[in-house]
Protein backbone atom coordinates (compact mmCIF):
# COMPACT_ATOMS: atom_id res chain seq x y z
CA UNK A 1 0.00 0.00 0.00
CA UNK A 2 1.24 3.56 -0.58
CA UNK A 3 2.21 5.10 2.17
CA UNK A 4 -0.21 7.49 4.23
CA UNK A 5 0.00 10.80 3.55
CA UNK A 6 0.34 14.65 5.71
CA UNK A 7 -0.90 17.33 3.15
CA UNK A 8 -0.78 21.04 4.42
CA UNK A 9 -3.54 23.01 3.04
CA UNK A 10 -2.64 26.17 1.71
CA UNK A 11 -5.28 28.94 1.26
CA UNK A 12 -4.98 31.50 -1.20
CA UNK A 13 -6.32 34.83 -1.70
CA UNK A 14 -4.97 37.08 -3.99
CA UNK A 15 -1.32 35.58 -3.98
CA UNK A 16 -1.27 35.34 0.02
CA UNK A 17 -2.14 32.77 2.09
CA UNK A 18 -5.19 32.66 4.23
CA UNK A 19 -6.96 30.30 6.63
CA UNK A 20 -10.50 31.07 7.61
CA UNK A 21 -12.60 30.05 10.75
CA UNK A 22 -15.60 28.14 8.98
CA UNK A 23 -14.11 30.21 5.86
CA UNK A 24 -14.74 33.94 7.70
CA UNK A 25 -12.30 36.00 9.51
CA UNK A 26 -8.96 35.25 7.64
CA UNK A 27 -5.86 35.85 8.41
CA UNK A 28 -2.50 36.46 6.30
CA UNK A 29 0.18 33.43 7.25
CA UNK A 30 2.45 34.38 4.55
CA UNK A 31 4.03 34.22 1.11
CA UNK A 32 2.43 30.64 -0.09
CA UNK A 33 6.04 29.32 -1.78
CA UNK A 34 7.90 30.32 1.09
CA UNK A 35 5.63 28.24 3.64
CA UNK A 36 5.50 25.38 0.64
CA UNK A 37 9.36 25.27 0.86
CA UNK A 38 9.00 24.79 4.57
CA UNK A 39 6.55 22.21 4.34
CA UNK A 40 8.54 20.25 1.63
CA UNK A 41 12.05 20.67 3.59
CA UNK A 42 9.89 19.41 7.14
CA UNK A 43 8.53 15.95 5.27
CA UNK A 44 5.17 17.13 3.74
CA UNK A 45 4.27 14.88 1.30
CA UNK A 46 1.76 16.57 -0.95
CA UNK A 47 0.71 20.21 -0.84
CA UNK A 48 -2.61 21.78 -2.12
CA UNK A 49 -3.36 25.29 -2.79
CA UNK A 50 -7.02 26.33 -2.86
CA UNK A 51 -7.50 29.79 -4.20
CA UNK A 52 -10.72 30.68 -2.25
CA UNK A 53 -11.28 33.75 -4.10
CA UNK A 54 -10.55 32.22 -7.36
CA UNK A 55 -13.74 32.64 -9.40
CA UNK A 56 -13.66 36.67 -8.94
CA UNK A 57 -9.96 37.23 -9.36
CA UNK A 58 -7.21 37.43 -12.33
CA UNK A 59 -6.68 33.63 -13.22
CA UNK A 60 -3.08 35.00 -14.00
CA UNK A 61 -2.14 35.06 -10.10
CA UNK A 62 -3.31 31.47 -9.91
CA UNK A 63 -0.84 30.30 -12.68
CA UNK A 64 1.89 32.44 -11.45
CA UNK A 65 2.00 30.38 -7.85
CA UNK A 66 1.64 27.07 -9.80
CA UNK A 67 4.65 28.40 -11.77
CA UNK A 68 6.84 29.79 -8.33
CA UNK A 69 5.88 26.66 -6.63
CA UNK A 70 7.06 24.55 -9.23
CA UNK A 71 10.46 26.73 -9.08
CA UNK A 72 10.98 26.21 -5.35
CA UNK A 73 9.05 22.72 -3.88
CA UNK A 74 9.68 19.23 -4.91
CA UNK A 75 6.67 17.31 -3.73
CA UNK A 76 3.36 16.75 -5.77
CA UNK A 77 0.75 19.78 -5.30
CA UNK A 78 -2.77 20.03 -6.49
CA UNK A 79 -4.19 23.56 -7.09
CA UNK A 80 -7.94 24.16 -6.94
CA UNK A 81 -10.37 26.93 -6.91
CA UNK A 82 -11.90 28.60 -10.60
CA UNK A 83 -10.40 25.69 -12.25
CA UNK A 84 -13.38 25.61 -14.59
CA UNK A 85 -12.14 24.06 -17.72
CA UNK A 86 -9.85 21.56 -19.67
CA UNK A 87 -8.10 25.31 -20.25
CA UNK A 88 -7.90 26.32 -17.41
CA UNK A 89 -6.73 22.84 -15.78
CA UNK A 90 -3.84 22.80 -18.74
CA UNK A 91 -2.42 25.98 -18.23
CA UNK A 92 -1.96 25.50 -13.86
CA UNK A 93 -0.55 21.86 -14.77
CA UNK A 94 1.96 23.33 -17.71
CA UNK A 95 3.33 25.54 -14.89
CA UNK A 96 4.31 22.65 -13.03
CA UNK A 97 0.97 21.45 -10.93
CA UNK A 98 0.74 18.29 -10.64
CA UNK A 99 -3.47 17.85 -10.02
CA UNK A 100 -6.26 20.33 -10.29
CA UNK A 101 -8.77 20.75 -7.62
CA UNK A 102 -12.21 21.24 -8.86
CA UNK A 103 -15.24 21.55 -6.38
CA UNK A 104 -18.41 23.77 -7.75
CA UNK A 105 -17.31 23.41 -11.74
CA UNK A 106 -17.72 20.11 -11.36
CA UNK A 107 -21.41 19.98 -9.91
CA UNK A 108 -22.27 22.73 -12.48
CA UNK A 109 -21.35 20.50 -14.92
CA UNK A 110 -20.27 16.74 -13.64
CA UNK A 111 -18.71 15.89 -17.48
CA UNK A 112 -15.93 17.98 -16.61
CA UNK A 113 -14.46 15.17 -14.52
CA UNK A 114 -14.48 12.84 -17.19
CA UNK A 115 -13.07 15.85 -19.93
CA UNK A 116 -9.65 16.05 -17.38
CA UNK A 117 -9.54 12.50 -17.08
CA UNK A 118 -9.45 12.44 -20.31
CA UNK A 119 -6.74 14.30 -21.50
CA UNK A 120 -4.89 14.37 -18.40
CA UNK A 121 -5.50 11.12 -16.89
CA UNK A 122 -7.44 10.65 -13.34
CA UNK A 123 -4.37 10.88 -11.47
CA UNK A 124 -4.37 14.95 -11.98
CA UNK A 125 -8.24 15.13 -11.02
CA UNK A 126 -9.16 15.82 -7.37
CA UNK A 127 -12.70 16.27 -6.74
CA UNK A 128 -13.40 18.56 -3.82
CA UNK A 129 -16.35 18.53 -1.65
CA UNK A 130 -17.83 20.39 1.07
CA UNK A 131 -20.13 18.41 2.84
CA UNK A 132 -22.14 19.44 5.88
CA UNK A 133 -24.41 16.64 8.23
CA UNK A 134 -28.29 17.49 7.47
CA UNK A 135 -30.29 18.47 10.65
CA UNK A 136 -32.35 15.86 12.05
CA UNK A 137 -31.43 13.32 9.34
CA UNK A 138 -34.13 10.34 10.12
CA UNK A 139 -32.31 7.15 8.91
CA UNK A 140 -29.11 7.71 9.72
CA UNK A 141 -26.22 10.00 8.87
CA UNK A 142 -26.90 12.08 5.57
CA UNK A 143 -24.66 15.09 4.46
CA UNK A 144 -25.30 18.11 2.24
CA UNK A 145 -22.97 18.96 -0.56
CA UNK A 146 -22.11 23.02 -0.26
CA UNK A 147 -20.38 25.41 -2.49
CA UNK A 148 -18.88 29.01 -2.35
CA UNK A 149 -17.34 28.51 0.64
CA UNK A 150 -19.70 26.77 2.60
CA UNK A 151 -22.84 29.73 1.91
CA UNK A 152 -24.66 27.62 -0.70
CA UNK A 153 -26.71 24.56 -0.85
CA UNK A 154 -26.31 22.41 -3.85
CA UNK A 155 -30.20 21.05 -4.30
CA UNK A 156 -30.29 17.54 -5.30
CA UNK A 157 -26.91 16.22 -3.88
CA UNK A 158 -25.65 13.99 -0.87
CA UNK A 159 -22.12 14.19 -0.39
CA UNK A 160 -21.63 10.46 -0.44
CA UNK A 161 -23.03 9.73 -3.52
CA UNK A 162 -21.59 12.97 -5.15
CA UNK A 163 -18.56 11.00 -4.09
CA UNK A 164 -19.36 7.84 -6.46
CA UNK A 165 -20.29 9.43 -9.27
CA UNK A 166 -17.27 11.43 -9.31
CA UNK A 167 -15.18 8.40 -9.12
CA UNK A 168 -17.34 7.10 -11.45
CA UNK A 169 -16.90 9.76 -14.05
CA UNK A 170 -12.91 9.44 -13.64
CA UNK A 171 -11.67 11.68 -10.46
CA UNK A 172 -8.50 10.15 -9.09
CA UNK A 173 -8.91 11.15 -5.49
CA UNK A 174 -11.50 12.94 -3.05
CA UNK A 175 -11.12 15.50 -1.08
CA UNK A 176 -13.61 15.83 1.63
CA UNK A 177 -14.29 18.68 3.75
CA UNK A 178 -16.12 18.42 6.84
CA UNK A 179 -17.97 22.19 6.82
CA UNK A 180 -19.39 21.59 10.09
CA UNK A 181 -15.73 20.97 11.52
CA UNK A 182 -13.91 23.18 9.43
CA UNK A 183 -12.11 25.30 11.54
CA UNK A 184 -13.61 23.98 14.99
CA UNK A 185 -10.45 21.97 15.92
CA UNK A 186 -12.68 19.77 17.40
CA UNK A 187 -10.85 16.93 14.85
CA UNK A 188 -12.50 15.49 11.33
CA UNK A 189 -15.78 14.43 10.92
CA UNK A 190 -14.79 10.44 11.13
CA UNK A 191 -18.83 9.39 10.25
CA UNK A 192 -18.40 11.16 7.16
CA UNK A 193 -14.83 9.85 6.36
CA UNK A 194 -15.90 6.45 7.06
CA UNK A 195 -19.28 6.95 4.60
CA UNK A 196 -17.17 8.18 1.84
CA UNK A 197 -13.64 5.90 2.19
CA UNK A 198 -15.89 3.20 2.71
CA UNK A 199 -18.49 3.81 -0.69
CA UNK A 200 -15.87 4.87 -3.28
CA UNK A 201 -12.48 3.13 -4.51
CA UNK A 202 -10.26 6.08 -4.71
CA UNK A 203 -8.42 7.50 -2.04
CA UNK A 204 -9.91 10.06 0.16
CA UNK A 205 -8.27 12.98 1.81
CA UNK A 206 -9.67 14.23 4.88
CA UNK A 207 -10.69 17.87 5.67
CA UNK A 208 -11.83 20.30 8.12
CA UNK A 209 -11.75 20.22 12.11
CA UNK A 210 -7.90 19.23 12.91
CA UNK A 211 -6.81 21.17 16.35
CA UNK A 212 -4.36 18.48 17.43
CA UNK A 213 -2.35 15.76 16.54
CA UNK A 214 -3.82 13.22 17.23
CA UNK A 215 -6.82 14.56 14.94
CA UNK A 216 -4.55 13.27 12.06
CA UNK A 217 -4.19 9.92 13.22
CA UNK A 218 -7.64 9.56 13.94
CA UNK A 219 -8.92 10.07 10.15
CA UNK A 220 -6.88 7.56 8.61
CA UNK A 221 -7.24 4.80 11.40
CA UNK A 222 -11.14 5.79 12.40
CA UNK A 223 -11.88 7.62 9.06
CA UNK A 224 -10.27 5.59 6.87
CA UNK A 225 -8.49 8.18 4.82
CA UNK A 226 -5.63 7.58 2.72
CA UNK A 227 -4.04 11.15 3.28
CA UNK A 228 -5.14 13.91 6.16
CA UNK A 229 -5.03 17.56 5.24
CA UNK A 230 -4.54 20.24 7.50
CA UNK A 231 -4.26 24.02 7.54
CA UNK A 232 -4.01 26.50 10.48
CA UNK A 233 -2.06 23.90 12.99
CA UNK A 234 1.05 24.48 10.58
CA UNK A 235 0.16 28.06 9.66
CA UNK A 236 0.80 29.55 12.55
CA UNK A 237 3.58 27.33 14.28
CA UNK A 238 1.88 26.02 16.69
CA UNK A 239 3.13 22.29 14.92
CA UNK A 240 5.78 21.60 12.81
CA UNK A 241 5.39 18.70 10.26
CA UNK A 242 7.22 17.24 11.59
CA UNK A 243 5.92 16.53 14.89
CA UNK A 244 3.10 15.39 12.71
CA UNK A 245 4.66 12.85 10.77
CA UNK A 246 6.06 11.99 14.34
CA UNK A 247 2.48 11.37 15.86
CA UNK A 248 1.10 9.48 13.17
CA UNK A 249 4.29 7.09 13.26
CA UNK A 250 3.56 6.64 17.20
CA UNK A 251 -0.33 5.48 16.17
CA UNK A 252 1.25 3.01 13.74
CA UNK A 253 0.81 4.31 10.31
CA UNK A 254 3.46 3.88 7.86
CA UNK A 255 4.34 7.34 6.83
CA UNK A 256 7.23 8.69 4.99
CA UNK B 1 41.24 18.65 -14.53
CA UNK B 2 38.61 20.36 -15.79
CA UNK B 3 35.70 19.43 -17.73
CA UNK B 4 33.17 21.62 -19.53
CA UNK B 5 29.66 22.12 -18.50
CA UNK B 6 27.43 19.13 -18.66
CA UNK B 7 24.45 20.19 -21.99
CA UNK B 8 21.96 17.67 -20.09
CA UNK B 9 18.92 18.18 -22.47
CA UNK B 10 15.36 17.23 -21.74
CA UNK B 11 13.94 15.34 -24.80
CA UNK B 12 10.16 16.99 -25.19
CA UNK B 13 8.15 15.09 -27.16
CA UNK B 14 5.01 16.74 -25.91
CA UNK B 15 4.40 14.44 -22.81
CA UNK B 16 4.10 15.38 -19.21
CA UNK B 17 5.90 17.66 -16.69
CA UNK B 18 9.30 18.93 -18.18
CA UNK B 19 9.33 22.70 -16.50
CA UNK B 20 9.53 20.36 -13.04
CA UNK B 21 12.29 18.40 -14.23
CA UNK B 22 14.21 21.37 -15.42
CA UNK B 23 13.17 23.21 -12.31
CA UNK B 24 14.57 20.46 -10.70
CA UNK B 25 17.79 20.20 -12.10
CA UNK B 26 18.44 23.80 -11.93
CA UNK B 27 17.86 23.29 -7.89
CA UNK B 28 21.07 21.22 -7.64
CA UNK B 29 23.13 23.55 -9.89
CA UNK B 30 22.65 21.60 -13.42
CA UNK B 31 21.46 23.82 -16.33
CA UNK B 32 19.35 21.90 -18.16
CA UNK B 33 16.98 22.51 -21.69
CA UNK B 34 14.37 21.21 -22.60
CA UNK B 35 14.07 20.54 -26.47
CA UNK B 36 12.25 18.85 -29.32
CA UNK B 37 15.16 19.24 -31.70
CA UNK B 38 17.04 16.22 -33.61
CA UNK B 39 20.08 18.56 -33.79
CA UNK B 40 20.06 19.84 -30.15
CA UNK B 41 19.57 16.48 -28.90
CA UNK B 42 22.33 14.88 -30.64
CA UNK B 43 24.53 17.18 -28.88
CA UNK B 44 23.46 17.07 -25.68
CA UNK B 45 26.27 15.46 -22.82
CA UNK B 46 23.62 14.25 -20.47
CA UNK B 47 19.89 13.16 -22.00
CA UNK B 48 16.66 13.06 -19.45
CA UNK B 49 13.46 11.64 -20.66
CA UNK B 50 10.49 12.48 -18.48
CA UNK B 51 7.27 11.78 -19.16
CA UNK B 52 3.68 11.47 -17.84
CA UNK B 53 1.39 9.33 -20.52
CA UNK B 54 0.68 6.66 -22.58
CA UNK B 55 3.46 4.65 -24.25
CA UNK B 56 2.28 4.07 -27.89
CA UNK B 57 1.36 7.75 -28.33
CA UNK B 58 4.94 8.58 -26.43
CA UNK B 59 6.46 6.33 -29.28
CA UNK B 60 4.48 7.95 -31.83
CA UNK B 61 5.45 11.63 -30.65
CA UNK B 62 8.95 10.66 -30.78
CA UNK B 63 9.64 8.97 -34.19
CA UNK B 64 7.28 11.77 -35.34
CA UNK B 65 9.68 14.72 -34.25
CA UNK B 66 12.98 12.63 -35.56
CA UNK B 67 14.27 12.39 -31.92
CA UNK B 68 14.51 8.49 -31.76
CA UNK B 69 17.59 8.45 -34.00
CA UNK B 70 19.62 11.12 -31.54
CA UNK B 71 18.74 9.08 -28.48
CA UNK B 72 19.72 5.55 -29.43
CA UNK B 73 22.84 7.39 -31.22
CA UNK B 74 23.87 9.07 -27.84
CA UNK B 75 23.24 6.17 -25.48
CA UNK B 76 25.25 4.40 -27.79
CA UNK B 77 27.67 7.13 -27.79
CA UNK B 78 27.97 6.22 -23.97
CA UNK B 79 26.21 9.63 -23.17
CA UNK B 80 24.36 9.22 -19.52
CA UNK B 81 20.60 8.97 -20.21
CA UNK B 82 17.87 9.12 -17.92
CA UNK B 83 14.43 7.96 -18.34
CA UNK B 84 11.72 8.88 -15.35
CA UNK B 85 8.36 7.20 -15.20
CA UNK B 86 7.39 7.26 -18.54
CA UNK B 87 10.45 7.59 -19.88
CA UNK B 88 11.64 4.87 -18.31
CA UNK B 89 9.44 2.62 -19.98
CA UNK B 90 10.12 3.70 -23.29
CA UNK B 91 13.63 2.44 -22.61
CA UNK B 92 12.79 -1.12 -23.09
CA UNK B 93 12.04 -3.37 -26.24
CA UNK B 94 7.89 -3.05 -25.98
CA UNK B 95 4.89 -2.55 -23.97
CA UNK B 96 1.64 -4.15 -23.42
CA UNK B 97 0.30 -0.81 -22.87
CA UNK B 98 -2.71 0.15 -24.95
CA UNK B 99 -2.95 -2.62 -27.51
CA UNK B 100 1.16 -2.76 -27.17
CA UNK B 101 3.79 -0.63 -28.93
CA UNK B 102 7.78 -1.14 -29.61
CA UNK B 103 10.13 0.62 -27.37
CA UNK B 104 13.94 2.61 -28.18
CA UNK B 105 15.15 -0.80 -27.22
CA UNK B 106 18.36 0.73 -25.08
CA UNK B 107 17.52 -1.70 -22.41
CA UNK B 108 16.14 -5.54 -22.76
CA UNK B 109 13.20 -6.50 -21.43
CA UNK B 110 9.26 -5.46 -21.70
CA UNK B 111 6.55 -3.36 -20.00
CA UNK B 112 3.60 -5.01 -18.64
CA UNK B 113 0.34 -3.38 -16.14
CA UNK B 114 1.49 -4.23 -12.77
CA UNK B 115 0.13 -7.22 -10.81
CA UNK B 116 -1.68 -5.91 -7.85
CA UNK B 117 -4.90 -7.49 -7.77
CA UNK B 118 -7.16 -5.84 -5.33
CA UNK B 119 -4.96 -2.69 -4.99
CA UNK B 120 -5.90 0.34 -6.73
CA UNK B 121 -4.22 1.14 -9.68
CA UNK B 122 -2.46 3.69 -11.12
CA UNK B 123 -0.04 3.25 -8.21
CA UNK B 124 -0.19 6.93 -6.88
CA UNK B 125 1.73 7.74 -3.67
CA UNK B 126 5.20 7.58 -1.64
CA UNK B 127 6.67 4.09 -1.71
CA UNK B 128 10.35 3.01 -0.11
CA UNK B 129 12.76 1.86 -2.00
CA UNK B 130 14.83 -1.38 -1.90
CA UNK B 131 18.10 -0.97 -2.90
CA UNK B 132 19.02 -4.24 -4.85
CA UNK B 133 22.76 -3.33 -5.58
CA UNK B 134 25.35 -0.24 -5.54
CA UNK B 135 25.12 2.33 -8.52
CA UNK B 136 26.39 5.49 -8.69
CA UNK B 137 22.69 6.96 -9.25
CA UNK B 138 21.46 5.56 -5.95
CA UNK B 139 24.94 6.98 -3.76
CA UNK B 140 23.96 8.58 -0.69
CA UNK B 141 20.33 7.68 -0.43
CA UNK B 142 19.38 5.19 2.04
CA UNK B 143 17.59 1.91 1.92
CA UNK B 144 14.16 1.95 2.75
CA UNK B 145 14.11 5.70 1.62
CA UNK B 146 10.62 6.46 0.08
CA UNK B 147 10.17 7.90 -3.34
CA UNK B 148 7.20 9.32 -5.52
CA UNK B 149 5.21 7.09 -8.34
CA UNK B 150 2.35 7.50 -10.22
CA UNK B 151 2.29 4.38 -12.23
CA UNK B 152 -0.51 1.51 -13.59
CA UNK B 153 2.66 -0.50 -15.76
CA UNK B 154 6.13 -1.75 -14.80
CA UNK B 155 9.42 -2.85 -16.59
CA UNK B 156 9.85 -6.18 -16.79
CA UNK B 157 14.14 -6.12 -16.89
CA UNK B 158 16.56 -8.59 -16.51
CA UNK B 159 17.30 -8.75 -12.99
CA UNK B 160 21.06 -7.73 -13.58
CA UNK B 161 20.17 -4.39 -14.72
CA UNK B 162 17.52 -3.84 -11.66
CA UNK B 163 18.90 -1.27 -9.26
CA UNK B 164 16.53 -0.98 -6.68
CA UNK B 165 12.30 -2.08 -6.16
CA UNK B 166 9.02 -0.96 -4.79
CA UNK B 167 6.86 -2.66 -3.63
CA UNK B 168 2.66 -2.61 -4.96
CA UNK B 169 0.94 -5.83 -4.87
CA UNK B 170 4.30 -7.23 -6.61
CA UNK B 171 7.77 -5.95 -6.04
CA UNK B 172 9.12 -4.53 -9.60
CA UNK B 173 11.96 -2.50 -11.06
CA UNK B 174 12.02 1.05 -9.31
CA UNK B 175 15.20 1.85 -10.64
CA UNK B 176 17.22 -0.08 -13.65
CA UNK B 177 20.87 1.11 -15.00
CA UNK B 178 22.84 -0.62 -17.76
CA UNK B 179 26.54 1.04 -17.89
CA UNK B 180 25.59 4.44 -19.02
CA UNK B 181 21.26 3.69 -19.51
CA UNK B 182 18.83 4.82 -16.25
CA UNK B 183 15.38 4.87 -15.05
CA UNK B 184 13.46 5.36 -12.78
CA UNK B 185 9.65 4.48 -12.22
CA UNK B 186 9.29 7.02 -9.92
CA UNK B 187 9.03 10.85 -10.04
CA UNK B 188 12.97 12.43 -8.74
CA UNK B 189 11.48 15.38 -9.06
CA UNK B 190 8.78 14.74 -6.59
CA UNK B 191 10.27 13.05 -4.61
CA UNK B 192 12.12 15.74 -2.19
CA UNK B 193 15.22 16.03 -0.88
CA UNK B 194 15.79 12.27 -2.04
CA UNK B 195 14.86 12.71 -5.25
CA UNK B 196 16.89 16.06 -5.93
CA UNK B 197 19.88 13.81 -4.29
CA UNK B 198 19.48 11.41 -7.26
CA UNK B 199 19.10 13.97 -9.96
CA UNK B 200 22.58 15.37 -8.94
CA UNK B 201 23.94 12.18 -8.44
CA UNK B 202 22.79 11.94 -12.32
CA UNK B 203 24.17 15.19 -13.58
CA UNK B 204 27.84 13.82 -11.87
CA UNK B 205 27.79 11.45 -14.30
CA UNK B 206 27.83 13.79 -17.01
CA UNK B 207 30.64 15.80 -15.57
CA UNK B 208 32.65 12.99 -14.32
CA UNK B 209 35.86 12.00 -16.87
CA UNK B 210 35.74 9.12 -18.65
CA UNK B 211 36.72 6.11 -16.99
CA UNK B 212 40.76 5.70 -18.11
Amino acid sequence: MPLKRLIPCLDVDDGRVVKGTNFVDIRDAGDPVELAARYDAEGADELVFLDITASHEDRDTIVQLARRTADEVFIPFTIGGGIRSVADAQAVLDAGADKVGINSAALARPELIGELAAVFGSQCVVVAIDARRVPGAGSGPAWDVYVAGGRNRVEGREAVAWAVEAAERGAGEILLTSMDRDGTEDGYDLELTRAVAGAVPIPVIASGGVGTLDHLAEGIVDGGADAVLAASIFHYGRYSIAEAKRAMREAGIDVR
Amino acid sequence: MSVSPPELKIADYGMGNLRSVAKAFEHVGVAATVSSDPGELAGASALVLPGVGAFPEAMREIERRGIGEPIRERAAAGVPVLGICLGMQLLFESSAEHGGAEGLSLLPGTVAPLAAPGLKLPHIGWAHLGIERESELTAGIADGEPFYFVHSLAARPLDTDVIATADYGERFAAVVGRENVFGTQFHPEKSSAAGLRMLANFAALATAPAAA
